[in-house]
């Protein structure tokens, strides 16, 4: 899983958008380096997550290519790609009645057969993945009775007991309290060490500059500046991407940069 | 830890044999009793009939040492009828459980959202117009199920993501195909639509072998590739991000099912005309049996076979006079319906 070869996700001049007509980014490149935290952020609408989908191939592009290992993603076997690429998608629905391991268990499909169903590996992918969310006290509950920052990290697990060498989220954090935003991003970021890439969409800016080891800023559809987040958090960018005015300061505890808003930061023309 | 992984799903041992499953002990169970009532209702309904026939009666024919009237009226009466009430019971089980797995929704079975009554429609053209047969009648309730499905599918939009359109536009579907049936049988000439009627309220009356091979051999056809997407349906129960995420083809798999599925409700209705409500309530009632989010297709068929057994056997029995066993169906499952309605609306 340590190994970078099988990593290497890229977005080669893709233009992305839905029904043909409506277009969200156009021609837009965008390698995630091999073994990075990756942290994609920007306003709404900017195409962040239809970037994010459409590298994880639920969006085919209507130009350019997704390339995973070399390979266009689209023209690889959906399960060979789910063997190397995992995500987490903005919303999802578990159906009635399953329970939190029940879920977690189905993470495990792209590694098993009609013939091959349970193995040691998928139990104790499954057992990893449930105690690295921390999830076990309520592993047997119905996920539709669990509050919203457990459901999320239910879904995680799922995630994580896929495997995947790369791993993309799209805005995890949004249900979670600050408490269990900062369990996930540390989980993450934990996971990140461990050798797995990590690419996530999030709407925080503060967070992004502390997790992140790769900022990508984007807006209207485009990439604006990308790299460690000490350059790319300054702010003449803020101003450029969100439209604010804001100091930029160190953040006493890391020391990396933090956004702090000025007064009526967003004036309406 | 351990403990905690273990109360999980029931695993079957495993040390890296290249055969592994993970069977529930309770879905075991509960298939286990199912087969076992199947098989007792299967010979209750061979000993229930006019011709006054005891258990010895039915074991001497069963094992070829009856003779004369007790033999023809088990063997060749009886049997194919009981038989054949399990594989169309099976058959919309299953269908039923396809569909309803597939639109996240209880009431989204293929009875409910028009393909029944779409299949229906078909078999009744070639019936009336054509006056073909069972090979010729059976083609035109497939042909009929899939147009419905495919008209049913362009109206509730593309995406087939909105399960809840579906199944507005597929009751709005059924109402008219209904009508429409109707006044075809109206318009049909006298001694023919007199059949059609007949037919039209699902019966499996005076049906035998020569309909059982022909719906045997299809059956099994169709459960193959049915048994092969199992997994994959089960998995796209999460949605499709879900689902395409962890490596299913979504849309190729959701055709082939939805073809799949529809081959198996206008199996039924070709066989015996339409039987509503088993497809509905069958996936259901299995669900509840199970009590899992997910109960895979062989306890729904298992528990349509059982469901059409019985209510095949009240339809001869239990009035006094035969009735078709689609107006016994009908008739629990509306009930069961507008249970399902006021649920649904509270929701």
């Amino acid at each position: 899983m340590t190994d970078n070869q099988q990593s290497q996700l890229e977005a080669q001049s893709v233009t992305l958008g839905y029904g043909g007509h409506i277009v969200t980014c156009r021609d837009l490149t965008l390698a995630i380096p091999p073994g990075s935290f990756t942290v994609v952020v920007g306003p709404n609408a900017c195409g962040k997550s239809t970037l994010l989908r459409a590298m994880a191939r639920l969006l085919v592009p209507n130009e350019g290519q997704v390339v995973l290992n070399g390979q266009d993603i689209n023209r690889l076997k959906t399960r060979d790609v789910a063997r190397r690429l995992g995500l987490l998608p903005q919303t999802s629905t578990a159906p009635e009645g399953i329970s939190v391991a029940e879920l977690v268990v189905r993470g495990r499909y792209p590694h098993q057969s009609f013939l091959r169903q349970w193995s040691a590996a998928d139990e104790e992918a499954v057992r990893s993945a449930i105690a690295a969310t921390n999830i076990a006290d309520f592993s047997d509950r119905p996920v539709d009775t669990l509050s919203g920052g457990q459901r999320q990290r239910a879904w995680v697990a799922m995630a994580l007991a896929q495997e995947t060498p790369i791993l993309l989220l799209d805005e995890p954090t949004t249900f979670l309290d600050i408490a269990h935003q900062i369990d996930l991003m540390d989980l993450l970021e934990r996971l990140n060490r461990q050798g797995r890439t990590i690419v996530a969409v999030l709407h925080d800016l503060n967070q992004a500059a502390r997790y992140a080891s790769h900022l990508v800023a984007m807006k209207d559809g485009k990439v604006i500046a990308e790299g460690h987040p000490g350059d790319v958090v300054t702010q003449e960018m803020v101003k450029a991407i969100f439209d604010i005015t804001c100091v930029v300061i160190d953040d006493p505890v890391t020391g990396l940069p933090m956004v702090v808003p000025a007064k009526n930061a967003h004036a309406e023309p | 830890m351990k403990a905690l992984i273990h109360r999980v799903p029931r695993h079957g041992r495993d040390a890296g044999r290249q055969v592994s499953f993970r069977i529930r002990t309770r879905t075991l169970a509960v298939c286990l009793a199912l087969a076992a009532l199947l098989l007792v209702l299967a010979f209750l309904s061979l000993t229930a009939g006019r011709f006054d026939t005891g258990m010895t009666d039915v074991f001497n024919a069963l094992s070829g040492q009856a003779t004369g009237k007790t033999r023809m009226i088990i063997l060749e009466w009886r049997l194919p009828r009981m038989l054949l009430a399990m594989l169309l019971g099976a058959a919309l089980g299953l269908g039923g459980a396809i569909f309803q797995s597939l639109t996240r929704n209880p009431l989204g079975s293929p009875d409910i959202i028009g393909f029944a009554a779409g299949s229906h429609t078909g078999a009744l053209v070639v019936l009336l117009l054509f006056s073909g047969g069972y090979y010729a009648t059976a083609f035109g309730a497939l042909g009929g199920g899939i147009v419905t499905a495919l008209l049913v599918y362009l109206l509730a939009g593309t995406t087939g993501q909105q399960g809840f359109r579906l199944i507005v536009v597929g009751i709005g579907t059924s109402a008219m195909l209904s009508a429409f049936n109707a006044w075809l049988i109206q318009k049909a000439d006298l001694e023919m639509a007199m059949g059609a009627a007949f037919w039209a309220a699902g019966s499996l009356n005076g049906l035998g072998f020569e309909q059982l091979r022909p719906a045997t051999a299809l059956f099994c056809l169709l459960c193959l590739p049915v048994a092969a997407l199992a997994r994959p349906l089960r998995q796209m129960e999460l949605g499709d991000d879900a689902a395409l995420a962890s490596g299913v083809t979504v849309r190729r798999t959701r055709g082939l099912l939805m073809l799949l599925g529809v081959a198996l409700t206008a199996l039924a209705t070709a066989t015996a005309g339409p039987i509503s409500f088993i497809a509905l309530c069958a996936p259901q009632i299995a669900r509840r049996l199970v009590g899992a989010s997910s109960v895979g297709l062989f306890t729904p068929a298992l528990t349509g076979a059982v469901l059409l057994v019985l209510a095949d056997a009240a339809a001869q029995h239990a009035f006094g006079r035969q009735l078709p066993v689609g107006i016994m169906t009908i008739s629990v499952g509306g009930l069961y319906l507008l249970w399902l309605l006021i649920r649904e609306g509270r929701r």
